[in-house]
């Protein structure tokens, strides 16, 4: 049976809205990974030995790092919530199109990543002492980088996410595969913030390859991906 | 399905009136297994005493005659790999899973091979165990992610459910591999002006280039039978499962046959 983008869109909006609801009512990310990524800033800073003019020359590496530090954590609750009480099996059965509950996934894990980022961006404004510059670069950078690193967590989640033994297995997964992300997006951050030197938008590409390349692949091996997991 | 005695391609040793016991050699693998030893043989003979030291490197050029070897089975195995991955996810193939999983270990550990050499190499040759330039970076990170590999696809479950995930990863892994080296090559550009160590690949020539060659083929043969043997294994393996499985239905099937008849007797 031939499904349309439309309803692949309509059934990406519906697992969206169910994950933020869930969110909005249990608060996960606001109550717990918030502060864990404002302790991260902190620790960073003790192990920097606070010296402000090195940790403004290295906030674009501490930055992405800490935002992948925080995806693990996101993706491994994102996943969690479907493992219990029958839930994937309801996914399974709902009709909802796979390529949809991916993408649905995928535009969850952006908003969630998003709130972190915007927070985590102003605790390095107060802590490091940084002063924003290079807003349409930052913005891009933020929102290409965002998305590949959602749809990487994603495609990986349900493989290691959520189940018993295999909630260790996701860094190992995720983090070597989100490196690219990590060089790309520090880099082009650098540039923004007047402190690195080639292509920003160079690199802005490039993340938008990546999320390309991992959403197509989330589309096309979620389906199987969801009957065998 | 459950057929012990072989493994594809593999021979039965066989005693009078017992199971023929499982094996993952044949007569294929044992020509393979000589001809990499008399090759491993003749490469050492070459690489340690026939050709000369490099004008530039010196003696310490004798370590590429592992190093690049170990490097071209990697990447050759890690390209089969994800062939293989591809085919069971689309075949749900048995036969695709265990190849891709026996290319994949075998491949992971050429490319282990390949770190500590060049690392070894750096040490002697500029005084540094790693750099980071493209290439080491990129073979660094797909070490991770076939490590990754291996790791899910160690997880136990249902074999359909194994060889989906496994596959997914080993696929995702490939088509990461040219964004991965992209980004680092361009990462590397920018370093250039600040690195003095010159370049890991020296030009050879003569018997160096001979000795290299040989090297490679040899790396392959041994490659190839360590492949061979770990497929066989894995097979075998799963095949043990399988019949772990069926014994261990028909054993509870015996206590319920036998529990029936208790039951029909007490009345």
């Amino acid at each position: 049976m031939k499904i349309s983008p439309l309803e692949v869109l309509r059934d990406a909006s519906i697992v969206a809205g169910k994950d933020l609801r869930i969110e909005a009512r249990s608060k996960v990310a606001i109550n717990q990974v918030l502060p864990f990524v404002l302790a991260v800033v902190l620790l960073f800073g003790f192990a920097l030995d606070a010296e402000t003019s090195l940790l403004r020359r290295v906030t674009s590496g501490l930055f992405w790092v800490t935002v992948l530090f925080a995806t693990v954590i996101i993706v491994q609750r994102t996943f969690a919530i479907e493992r219990s009480d029958g839930v994937l099996d309801a996914l399974r059965l709902s009709g909802l199109h796979p390529a949809g509950i991916f993408l649905g996934k995928v535009l969850s894990l952006v908003a969630q990543l998003i709130v972190i980022e915007v927070t985590l961006a102003l605790a390095v404004v107060v802590f490091y002492d940084v002063s924003l510059s290079g807003g349409a670069l930052l913005a891009t950078t933020t929102i290409a980088a965002t998305v590949g690193i959602a749809a990487a967590g994603a495609l990986y989640g349900p493989l290691a996410a959520g189940a018993r033994h295999r909630d260790t297995l996701l860094p190992l997964l995720l983090l070597p595969v989100l490196a690219p992300v990590l060089l790309a997006s520090a880099r082009a951050f650098e540039v923004a913030l007047g402190r690195g030197v080639g292509g920003g938008w160079q690199w802005a590409a490039m993340l938008g390859i990546f999320a390309v390349v991992y959403l197509t692949l989330g589309v096309a091996v979620w389906g199987p991906l969801l009957e065998d997991s | 399905m459950t057929d012990m005695a072989t493994t594809p391609g593999a021979t039965a040793t066989h005693a009078s009136g017992a199971m023929p016991a499982p094996s993952t050699s044949s007569k294929g693998t044992r020509i393979l297994g000589a001809i990499s030893l008399i090759g491993t043989a003749l490469v050492l003979l070459f690489a340690f005493v026939i050709s000369k030291p490099d004008a530039q490197l010196g003696e310490s050029i004798r370590i590429m005659y592992v190093h690049v070897p170990t490097v071209t089975a990697a990447y050759l195995l890690m390209i089969i790999n994800a062939g293989f991955c591809a085919v069971t996810l689309w075949k749900r193939s048995r036969f695709a899973d265990t190849m891709a999983f026996a290319t994949g270990q075998v491949g992971t550990l050429m490319l282990a091979l390949t770190l500590i050499t060049g690392a070894l190499w750096g040490r002697v040759t500029w005084n540094a165990f790693w750099v980071w330039d493209a290439r080491l970076t990129t073979a660094a990170l797909l070490f991770l992610m076939y490590l990754g590999y291996l790791a899910v696809r160690s997880l136990g479950g249902p074999p359909e459910a194994r060889m989906v995930r496994s596959s997914i990863v080993g696929i995702a892994a490939a088509c990461l591999i040219p964004v991965v080296h992209k980004s680092v090559e361009w990462w590397d550009s920018l370093h250039q002006g600040q690195t003095v160590l010159g370049k890991l690949k020296p030009e050879v020539s003569g018997q160096q280039y001979t000795t290299l060659m040989l090297a490679m083929v040899v790396a392959l043969c041994i490659s190839a039978w360590l492949v061979l043997h770990r497929f066989r294994l894995s097979w075998l393996e799963d095949q043990l499962d399988d019949v772990g499985l069926d014994a261990a239905l028909e054993a509870r099937r015996s206590e319920a046959a036998g529990v029936a008849i208790n039951v029909g007797g007490a009345k």
